[in-house]
């Protein structure tokens, strides 16, 4: 296995044992997204249908991961751990992405739970819905895990990463519905996909400028 | 008031290479790699440091040779943690020129913060640091360096159960870990006992003649018989 | 480098210069259209503003991924500039857009418009960009945070676009077309030079911007040395 890969792993296999130790962030997203599911009921006037939830669907998603991703670098920053990392002889994009794939994990491991929950509250999860899903989840911890660790070199972490992160999220909101709502769902999934590779590489090339100096 | 004295001399900066190659290090931008074979380790001309209106380090010039051992002291606020943090590559300077002769593979740095993960268990932190440095034979190395500071027994314990001493000692094994060509520490006694302060000792008298060292302390009558040279910042 | 000797006031002069030009072009040369009357006149101020905010953050990303790459000292402060421009100049497109849109439609906001949501998603999005800059301590890390978040927008800008264009089919199925003018030679050349003055204008503040900047930062280095 390269270097790389190996050091991906490494520090992936941190993230995941810390938040196994700690076991903070992953309830709390959980109860989260139920709790807006919830919320979204008494929400949506009587009429609405269908498709007004799968948009407040999205909304809740979108909601969660920024409650994971704010606490993607606390750890780090708190201790002073990225210091550590940083004069590791590693890639730092290594950092990034293993952050960015524990984040995905923890993701997929409250949606589990929010997409039942979906199906028995709302209406049932087509197939299309859940690729978009799948798809905007890379988007969406790729993009938010660099923006994470600039929230946390910054005095406002917890009130800045959501304003950072919305308006890059709102063509994930727009691929994700689409797929759910639209008969054809192949273009939104296609767009999702572009926006996963146009945003994760210009991520993967940038995170460097981003816990350097 | 002279023109000259209002510009601050902006040089170019490097982008720091990985392991091993010589790095300049300076404001600006540019790459340059120097012999080492007779360089000294480090090398600094008018290196100054600010941050936004507060000048901390102003023209400080410095040589360290291979092998010495560099005694840094000062009050409180004097700039000893940032010029430490300048010569690990972790701030980049406002002015000046910096050059460190081996990249971030090998060297090793104590910080004020203990830089270990609560949430792991000290073997479980020196073995995350064990092979992000490629530390060869990593379980012995690690096993060997617990044993030497005492930290043998609770090593499966979490680090965020132990006491700022145990901090401490965990922290000089990180520093320790991969063999460092130059380290840099500041503050190495802080917080340690009678024992401690014995461990840390040996083991530099033990690495002193393998390694340079920048060490910043309050208490240089210490390692006083160990420095080859000694820095006092204002 | 004083005031005087800096492109500011060559800009400046441009500027006015094309401004006024633009003006008598657009009431006394420019053809008054049938169907909107005076109010499609906004349109020359309308595009000519979106292009030049367009503009501005091309610019500034540009600046930001010289400073991330070459590191030159005034890099960051160009992006930064840049980027200011960029959002007063969007927030007066989205002005126009609103005013022309009262003026076409009867409505204050339409989200048929392509061109106005885009510029309300950006500008979320630019205004994060001073957030983030007023929330870190400047120095060399909010140089890079910067650069990296002004990059990202420049990226965002195509994909926003292609992203508001598809949300149109399920997002409102009743589109208000602006039939986009076939422009006779006289509209183009009044366009041209209404898109050249405001480009001006935003090249003007940028130095007038620049200038000040670098001012402020001479005379805190002589305080700072006199003490």
């Amino acid at each position: 296995m390269s270097a790389y890969a190996a050091d991906v792993l490494t520090l992936a296999r941190k993230d995941l044992r810390l938040e196994l130790r700690a076991r903070d962030t992953v309830p709390a997203m959980v109860l989260f997204v139920i709790a807006a599911l919830v919320v979204f009921h008494f929400a949506l006037p009587g009429a609405s249908g269908d498709l007004a939830a799968y948009g407040l669907l999205w909304v809740a998603l979108i909601f969660t991961a920024l409650l994971g991703l704010v606490r993607g670098f606390a750890a780090e920053r708190e201790q002073g751990l990225l210091d550590a990392l940083v004069l590791a002889p590693v890639d730092r994009s290594t950092i990034w992405l293993a952050k960015a794939l524990a984040m995905l994990a923890f993701l997929v491991v409250a949606e589990l739970v929010a997409l039942p929950a979906f199906a028995v509250f709302f209406s049932s999860v087509s197939a299309e819905t859940v690729a978009g899903i799948a798809l905007a989840d890379v988007g969406i911890c790729t993009v938010g895990t660099l923006l994470s660790a600039m929230a946390a070199a910054s005095r406002t972490r917890e009130l800045l990463l959501p304003l950072l992160f919305l308006p890059l999220a709102i063509p994930i909101v727009v691929g994700g519905v689409g797929a759910s709502v639209v008969g054809e769902p192949g273009r939104y999934l296609g767009f999702l996909a572009v926006y996963d590779a146009i945003f994760a590489i210009i991520s993967w090339a940038s995170f460097e400028y981003v816990v350097t100096e | 008031m002279a023109e000259t004295a209002c510009t601050l001399q902006r040089l170019r900066r490097t982008s720091a290479h990985l392991a091993g190659g010589a790095e300049t290090r300076e404001a600006g931008r540019g790459v340059r790699l120097g012999a080492s074979r007779v360089t000294p380790m480090i090398r600094a001309r008018s290196l100054s440091k600010d941050f936004g209106e507060k000048h901390v380090l102003e023209a400080l010039d410095l040589d360290v040779p291979r092998g010495g051992f560099v005694l840094v002291t000062g009050p409180n606020g004097a700039g000893k943690t940032t010029l430490l943090r300048l010569l690990a590559g972790l701030t980049v300077p406002t002015g000046g020129e910096l050059d460190v002769a081996v990249g971030r593979a090998l060297i090793g740095f104590l910080a004020h913060e203990s830089l270990v993960y609560r949430e792991l268990t000290a073997i479980e932190n020196l073995d995350l640091y064990g092979r992000l440095y490629r530390v060869p034979e990593r379980r012995e190395r690690i096993g060997m360096l617990l044993e030497r500071f005492g930290l043998w027994r609770v090593r499966n314990e979490r680090a965020g159960s132990f006491s700022r001493g145990m901090l401490q000692r965990l922290s000089l094994c990180r520093a320790f870990l991969h063999e460092p060509d130059l380290l840099l520490l500041d503050e190495p006694f802080n917080a340690l006992d009678g024992a401690g302060v014995d461990l840390l000792e040996r083991e530099l008298v033990a690495l002193r003649p393998r390694a340079t060292f920048v060490v910043a302390t309050h208490d240089p009558a210490r390692l006083e018989p160990l420095a080859s040279a000694r820095l006092a910042l204002a | 480098m004083s005031l005087r000797s800096s492109p500011a006031v060559a800009t400046t002069a441009l500027a006015a210069a094309l401004l006024v030009a633009a003006v008598a072009l657009i009431f006394f040369f420019a053809p008054e259209d049938a169907d909107q009357g005076i109010s499609q006149k906004i349109f020359y101020i309308h595009v000519p503003v979106a292009l030049t905010a367009y503009a501005c953050f091309g610019w500034g990303a540009w600046k930001a991924f010289l400073h991330l790459w070459r590191r030159p000292p005034t890099a960051d402060l160009q992006s930064y500039v840049a980027i200011h421009q960029g959002v007063i100049f969007g927030a007066l497109t989205l002005v126009t857009g609103s005013i022309w849109a009262r003026a076409s439609w009867g409505h204050w906001w339409v989200w048929s418009s392509r061109q106005l949501v885009l510029f309300l998603v950006l500008f979320l999005f630019y205004a994060a960009y001073f957030m983030l800059r007023f929330s870190v301590e400047p120095g060399p890390a909010r140089a890079n945070l910067s650069a990296v978040y002004a990059i990202f927008g420049v990226a965002l800008i195509p994909v926003s676009f292609m992203a508001i264009r598809l949300a149109e089919d399920f997002v409102h199925p009743v589109v208000f077309k602006r039939d986009g003018p076939d422009m006779t030679g006289s509209m183009f050349l009044t366009f041209c030079i209404a898109c050249a003055g405001v480009l001006a204008l935003a090249a003007a503040f940028y130095h007038v911007e620049l200038a000040g900047k670098r001012l402020d930062a001479r005379v805190r280095e002589l305080r700072a040395l006199l003490q």
